[in-house]
């Protein structure tokens, strides 16, 4: 039953054309009423907080690798290495993703260099991530269109927990690279990366092989970990915080629906986890008007809580509603976290009775 | 053959911003440039065929509220991914203060 379930999420097959008959793909999404004078405000570019917020990152980054390096073969450098591979390995997700949107800064190449670097860090290639990160927003955890639901149902439990020490994560990342350096995609990428994209696909899988191959001679000539430890390990020891943020997004919420109520979450985090996560934790906010930049974030959910069910007060608080909801799903997975909007929120956006949260039925398998 | 059409008054958009049009079945986006220039397009991004009438208008850029995509509405040309395909625009003359579309 589980297998069966999971198999649905493939973009390759039957459920991806089911969703688009079923008029799930490509849908028409609720939307919160803001004025169109105050919705520019808050879409208004600018570069300022983004450079301040990078040059704080870079320079810590920096700072931090100093540290590891002056510390290196003593014990006390040990939270040095921490710390940096949780702004390496962790925070790179959140640059890679608001630069990717396009919205960090005001100046179009600003965020694409931000891209460039931070999709490196978290490796991730920066073209195919871009149009699966475009089909997620489309198609908001919508079974077999949806490339980046996280926390599928039943949940891989053990894939989860390996990835916060990014055990599955890197292994696979390396072999797209190196499938990518052949010239070749994964059939769920084909579905949505279009043909005069992908030379830079298998470009990019080059460079980065090579940056990763440097880093490794290196690290073999002068007999030392600390290349790998500063490049490309912080991906695997410093991956947790990226795993604690990302499923508080859409764990344990509504499948195949029509209204990011339904299926995303927003938790109000601390100054700390909001530097490091960029404000994505005003996740619905951020789906729902995916142009407001990360900074605008905060003032956006002040105009449209009244709408929504209340943010969830911490990552804790939010966690002890996905743990036992995952594993509830593990045995049952017709069930989801369904909250109830506060009086006078514009209503739950329905427009089957299949978009309740469930998941639509299993599509029927054509007669031999 | 030219066909203009009457879309809206100039006072109907405020500088560096998009509204829609609608005529016969399809949907336009007409824009004043910050220069007080103004210019149309098709409505719909061409990317996923969402309303650009909802995204951001910066200089001589349309960004598209769904996807971040972006186009010189001026000239149609799409400037990069998720956009590949240009915007088809339309000739625009302005006569007492209506705008005016050639949808010929």
């Amino acid at each position: 039953m589980g297998r069966e379930r999971l198999a649905r999420y493939s973009l390759a097959g039957p459920e991806n054309q089911a969703a688009v008959d079923a008029g799930l793909a490509g849908g028409s999404w609720f939307r919160s009423a803001v004025p169109r004078p105050r919705m520019k405000q808050l879409m208004r570019r600018s570069d300022g907080p983004a450079l301040r917020d990078t040059a704080i990152w870079f320079g810590l980054l920096l700072g931090l690798a100093a540290a590891v390096i002056a510390l290196w073969g003593s014990w006390w450098v040990l939270p040095f290495v921490l710390a940096y591979g949780i702004l390496y390995g962790s925070s790179s997700d959140s640059r890679w993703h608001e630069s990717g949107h396009g919205t960090a800064f005001r100046t179009r190449w600003l965020a694409q260099a931000l891209y460039q670097i931070a999709s490196f860090m978290i490796m991730r290639d920066p073209t195919t991530w871009r149009w699966s990160h475009t089909r997620h927003h489309t198609d908001t955890l919508i079974l077999g269109r949806d490339p980046e639901i996280a926390a599928m149902r039943p949940a891989k439990l053990a894939r989860i927990i390996a990835n916060l020490v990014g055990l599955v994560d890197v292994p696979v990342a390396f072999m797209l690279m190196f499938r990518h350096a052949a010239g070749r995609l994964t059939a769920d990428e084909a579905d949505y990366v279009p043909e005069q994209e992908r030379h830079k696909v298998y470009r990019t899988a080059r460079i980065h092989l090579g940056v990763y191959a440097v880093t490794i001679a290196v690290a073999v000539i002068f007999r030392t970990w600390l290349p790998v430890v500063l490049i490309g390990g912080p991906r695997l020891y410093g991956a947790c915080m990226l795993i604690v943020y990302a499923l508080t997004q859409h764990a344990g919420l509504g499948e195949d629906v029509l209204d990011h109520r339904l299926n995303t979450r927003t938790v109000k985090m601390n100054v700390v986890n909001r530097f490091l996560y960029w404000n994505m934790n005003y996740h619905v906010e951020h789906h729902m008007f995916p142009m407001v930049p990360y900074h605008r974030l905060p003032e956006l959910h002040e105009e449209i809580k009244h709408d929504l069910a209340p943010a969830y007060p911490s990552i804790l608080a939010a966690y002890r509603e996905i743990i036992p909801a995952v594993l509830r799903q593990l045995r049952d997975q017709d069930y989801y976290i369904r909250r109830e909007l506060p009086p006078g929120a514009a209503p739950y956006y329905q427009p089957s009775a299949a978009a309740d949260g469930r998941a639509r039925p299993l599509a029927p398998v054509p007669a031999a | 053959m030219a066909q203009w059409v009457a879309a809206c008054q100039t006072s109907d958009i405020d500088p560096e911003d998009v509204i829609p049009f609608d005529h016969a079945g399809r949907a336009y986006a007409i824009y004043r440039s910050p220069g007080d220039r103004y210019y149309a397009t098709d409505g719909h991004c061409t990317h996923e065929q969402t309303l650009l009438c909802d995204g951001l208008v910066m200089d001589d850029v349309i960004e598209c509220p769904m996807h971040n995509g972006r186009f010189d509405y001026t000239t149609g040309r799409a400037l990069g991914a998720p956009v590949l395909t240009d915007l088809r625009c339309y000739p625009v003359r302005v006569d007492d203060g209506t705008v005016y579309l050639d949808l010929g």
